[in-house]
């Protein structure tokens, strides 16, 4: 029993999903999602009992090309996030109803295929071929069923294509180079590389081209918040919650253990730019009228906080990422979700026009509040652990970048609070706020539920990944 | 040799069948014949080719030519089998088409396996003359006379250019047979003639190929040709042309000089970038996919700067890329065959009223994109990794940046596919071309899966 099968699963669930009619696509999605997630779970407890779960094989021979898919503490994680995710992203869908249903929610669970590759794959063009592969189906669900004028959509989504795609084919070109120097694409046989100051610094910025887009880092994140705003809430979900974590997961994995000497001589820039897109994100989301738009300039800003954990190169800081990546990707799908369900009952997601629904569903505000108050990390949420052991870790590179970095917080209490009054306080509404349906509780709850356990608890997070992490240290600072 | 044999005879087949009046049977006959020749040539592979490589040296089979030989007549089956619908309303003249195309092959396959300039030239003329006809034949229709016209002027202008070269090139060394003027090549005292005729058969054949500055033809013959005449000169003839050029640089000097390699470069980044930039501005796809030829022949030059080694990389980018352009000509032809014109609005909601085609045409444009998964993307893949080992970091920084332009023009016809309002309700259309389509787009993610399958045959 290895990785593969979560793989394998997936993808067979995305045909199925294809070949079961628009009727039943949604719960054939689910069904094979939640396989997933389970299949995900029973292989951690495998692993944690000592069992090899990693798979190698041969694929091609020239180019030298593996199917590599190592399993550890720092990828498992991921890929749990990605199915735990997964089936909540399809779950919290089924109030909606999809034209052509059936190849909207194949292209979810593929989508959700070529992110659980990424996470996986350690051979470098496997990894990138999995990574492009996840870009094709979030632009047709951002094309086909997202919202808003068509031209305008159009506009963003290819944007949002051309400039990933861009980035990522710079990262092309460095694993070409990496490959030509080491004749292999095997991320241990890239770690060996001794490579020289100005090839590093270029890998690196190749590396950093494709990451700095993806995540997205000032200034490469214009992308973003229209194609946020644009997409459906499903893709805005999956984009948000799984897909930027692609891009800071990468760096964590591939950037920096191959070229640590770059990454130790730019860290001032790196964590620089990281945190010019905390402040900037809170501060343009300050005066977002708009519900989707403004959820997409706090995810900005809180990327910008984890990568900047990412960039100071210690074991705090990366361990404290990976925990905010988790407890981000769980919080930013249940305030988009919250966005949605007011969507469906209002039809708007103008900030203005909304207001007075407390009175209406004091249900849907209570869970609304508990996750604004995560997203600015309360303590005693798991968003908590993350933001402050990356915050502990900039103040021990320099006390100023932790100052900086911490009107995250204060700067983030201020526009999400503020957003809560003025969306769910106030008068009463006129229109009626018909009470949240089972299905939608349940979402709500399954998000709260892990961010408050995990709140109280991180334990069995952080000693997931910090093994791997250690390992990948090491190979930094050798 | 029994293949080029056995094709001519195909050839002579088709013209006689008139006369028996087999019309109804000639494509399907035609398509099993190819495939048997398939067979042959297929069956060659396991050969000696020492054995093979005496017809007054003038043809020799090694795996180079047997590889792009086999890949030749797949495209002619496909390219054939679209012809049967296509040529629906000339019953009379089908025969004809039909022989001139299975000619066009065996030109090809002479341009591939020439051990002798005379061969080379020889199959040069075939090739040519048969896409003059067919450019030009659509007979009452005058785009498609004057892109015959125009082809034919041009093109032999670039055909007198070439066996001006071979001419200088006899001068030089006192031989046609390209195996001795190797050797006479790298020996010193060489006179200046050599490289001079070097030069002028590149010209010729950088034209043949439309690379840029040699591709003002392109455009026009291919939007004024009859359709199927644009798919084989965009995929066929574009691919026997950059084999050619190929086998020739190969054969004729054991290493390009830093010069000429200077001068392939150049021509690789104006044909990468004029072609794109030409081709995000076109409303017709024909004339799009034309100049999205030309900067495709910009990429498959890369190829020529790693001589040695980079046969197999040019195999696998040619079969990747022809086999995407049959598959999106297929769904082109299928789609206009009624409107008259090859606008892009013709494809308007063509997601909605025809899911399959779609489908197929999102594929092969996402496979000359370079997109994983597709073939095009390890094309490219290889042919950037062998640049790189070249020296060429540069080039591939250009033919990275063109590669994103790229995905510009080919999701302009994406979008135009899935987000637009069908126009009107589309007639029925021929099971023959979902199945080329489907055929040749299932073969180019097969290759796409497992590139070992091709890029392995020549190394």
């Amino acid at each position: 029993m290895d990785v593969t099968t979560i793989l394998l699963l997936l993808l067979i669930g995305s045909i199925a999903t294809f070949f079961a009619g628009d009727k039943l696509a949604s719960k054939v999605a689910l069904v094979f999602s939640l396989g997933a997630l389970g299949l995900s779970l029973y292989l951690l407890n495998l692993m944690s009992q000592g069992a090899n779960i990693s798979y190698i094989g041969e694929w091609m021979s020239s180019p030298k090309v593996s199917l590599a898919f190592k399993a550890d503490g720092l990828s498992m994680a991921m890929v749990l996030l990605t199915t735990a995710l997964t089936p909540l992203i399809v779950f919290s869908s089924f109030g909606n109803s999809f034209n052509n249903s059936k190849n909207f929610y194949a292209l979810v669970l593929f989508m959700s295929f070529a992110m659980v590759g990424t996470f996986l794959a350690v051979d470098g063009l496997l990894y990138y071929i999995f990574w492009e592969l996840a870009l094709i189906p979030i632009y047709f669900i951002a094309l086909i069923w997202g919202n808003g004028d068509a031209e305008e959509r159009k506009k963003a989504v290819v944007k949002f294509f051309i400039y990933t795609l861009g980035g990522s084919l710079f990262m092309l070109i460095a694993f070409a180079y990496l490959y030509s120097k080491a004749g292999s694409f095997l991320i241990g046989d890239l770690y060996q590389l001794e490579l020289t100051g100005t090839e590093e610094f270029w890998i690196f910025f190749a590396f950093f081209l494709a990451y700095a887009i993806k995540i997205p880092i000032i200034p490469f994140h214009t992308w973003q918040a229209k194609v946020y705003q644009k997409a459906p809430t499903v893709g805005t979900m999956l984009l948000s919650g799984i897909m930027l974590k692609m891009g800071l997961y990468s760096v964590i994995r591939w950037q920096l253990p191959i070229a640590p000497n770059a990454a130790k001589a730019y860290m001032p820039i790196l964590i620089g730019l990281s945190i010019a897109g905390v402040i900037y994100g809170s501060i343009v989301a300050l005066r977002q009228k708009d519900l989707k738009k403004l959820l997409a300039y706090s995810s900005l800003a809180h990327v910008g906080l984890i990568a900047a954990g990412c960039y100071t190169l210690t074991l705090d800081g990366l361990s404290g990422a990976v925990s905010q990546m988790i407890a981000h990707g769980f919080v930013i799908v249940g305030l988009f979700f919250a966005a949605e369900v007011i969507f469906r009952r209002y039809e708007t997601r103008t900030i203005a026009d909304l207001g007075g629904i407390r009175s209406q569903t004091p249900k849907f505000t209570s869970m609304f509040m508990i996750l604004v108050l995560a997203s600015v990390a309360l303590p005693g949420t798991f968003n908590f652990v993350g933001e402050f052991t990356v915050l502990y870790s900039l103040s021990q590179v320099n006390i100023w970048y932790a100052v900086l970095g911490g009107t995250t917080i204060i700067l983030g209490a201020y526009y999400m609070l503020k957003m809560f009054q003025n969306v769910m306080l106030g008068e009463t509404n006129t229109k009626v706020f018909a009470e949240v349906t089972t299905n939608e509780a349940i979402t709500f709850v399954a998000i709260i539920a892990f961010l408050l356990f995990f709140g109280l608890y991180p334990k069995p997070i952080v000693d997931l990944v910090t093994p791997s992490l250690n390992e990948i240290l090491a190979v930094i600072n050798k | 040799m029994q293949v080029l044999i056995t094709i001519v005879s195909l050839g002579v087949f088709c013209l006689l069948a008139e006369i028996f009046n087999l019309r109804k049977l000639l494509v399907p006959v035609t398509v099993i014949g190819l495939l048997a020749i398939l067979g042959i040539s297929l069956n060659l592979w396991a050969i000696d080719p020492s054995i093979d490589s005496n017809y007054a040296s003038m043809i020799a089979v090694d795996k180079f030519s047997n590889a792009f030989t086999s890949l030749f007549i797949v495209l002619t089956i496909f390219l054939i089998a679209l012809s049967g619908d296509f040529y629906k309303e000339h019953q009379t003249k089908i025969s004809d088409f039909i022989a001139i195309k299975v000619f066009l092959l065996a030109g090809a396959v002479a341009m591939v396996s020439f051990s002798n300039l005379a061969m080379f030239f020889l199959g040069i003329e075939v090739l040519s003359i048969s896409l003059y006809v067919l450019a030009a034949s659509k007979r009452l229709d005058i785009k498609s006379n004057e892109a015959g016209m125009k082809y034919f002027l041009l093109g032999s202008f670039a055909s007198g250019i070439i066996l001006f070269g071979i001419c200088l090139i006899y001068g030089a060394t006192g031989y046609f047979n390209v195996a001795e003027i190797k050797d006479l090549s790298s020996g010193a005292g060489i006179p200046v003639w050599f490289p001079i005729g070097m030069v002028l058969m590149i010209i010729g054949m950088l034209f043949k190929i439309a690379a840029a500055p040699f591709h003002f033809w392109a455009p026009d013959v291919y939007e004024g040709s009859p359709s199927i005449t644009t798919a084989t000169m965009s995929t066929l003839a574009k691919v026997v042309a950059m084999a050619t050029l190929y086998k020739l640089l190969s054969g004729l000097s054991s290493e390009l000089i830093p010069t000429f390699e200077m001068v392939i470069v150049v021509v690789s980044i104006l044909s990468m970038t004029i072609g794109n930039m030409m081709a995000l501005r076109q409303d017709n796809v024909k004339r799009m996919l034309a100049f999205s030829g030309i900067s495709h022949a910009g990429f498959m030059l890369m190829a020529i700067l790693s001589l040695s080694t980079a046969a197999g990389t040019l195999l696998y980018y040619t079969a990747a890329y022809a086999l995407a352009g049959i598959a999106s000509f297929a769904v082109i032809i299928a789609v206009t065959r009624d409107s008259g014109n090859e606008l892009t609005e013709n494809f308007n909601g063509l997601g909605k009223s025809n899911p399959l085609l779609a489908a197929v045409l999102t594929a092969s444009l996402l496979s000359m994109a370079g997109i994983p998964i597709f073939s095009g993307f390890f094309a490219k893949f290889m042919l950037f990794s062998d640049a790189i080992k070249a020296g060429y970091l540069f080039l591939v920084i250009v033919g990275v940046v063109n590669s994103i332009i790229s995905v510009g023009y080919y999701f302009k016809l994406i979008l135009a596919m899935y987000t637009k309002e069908p126009s009107a309700e589309k007639p029925a259309i021929p099971a023959v071309y979902y199945l080329v389509a489907v055929s040749a787009i299932v073969v180019n993610i097969a290759i796409g899966l497992y590139p070992s399958l091709v890029s392995h045959l020549l190394n």
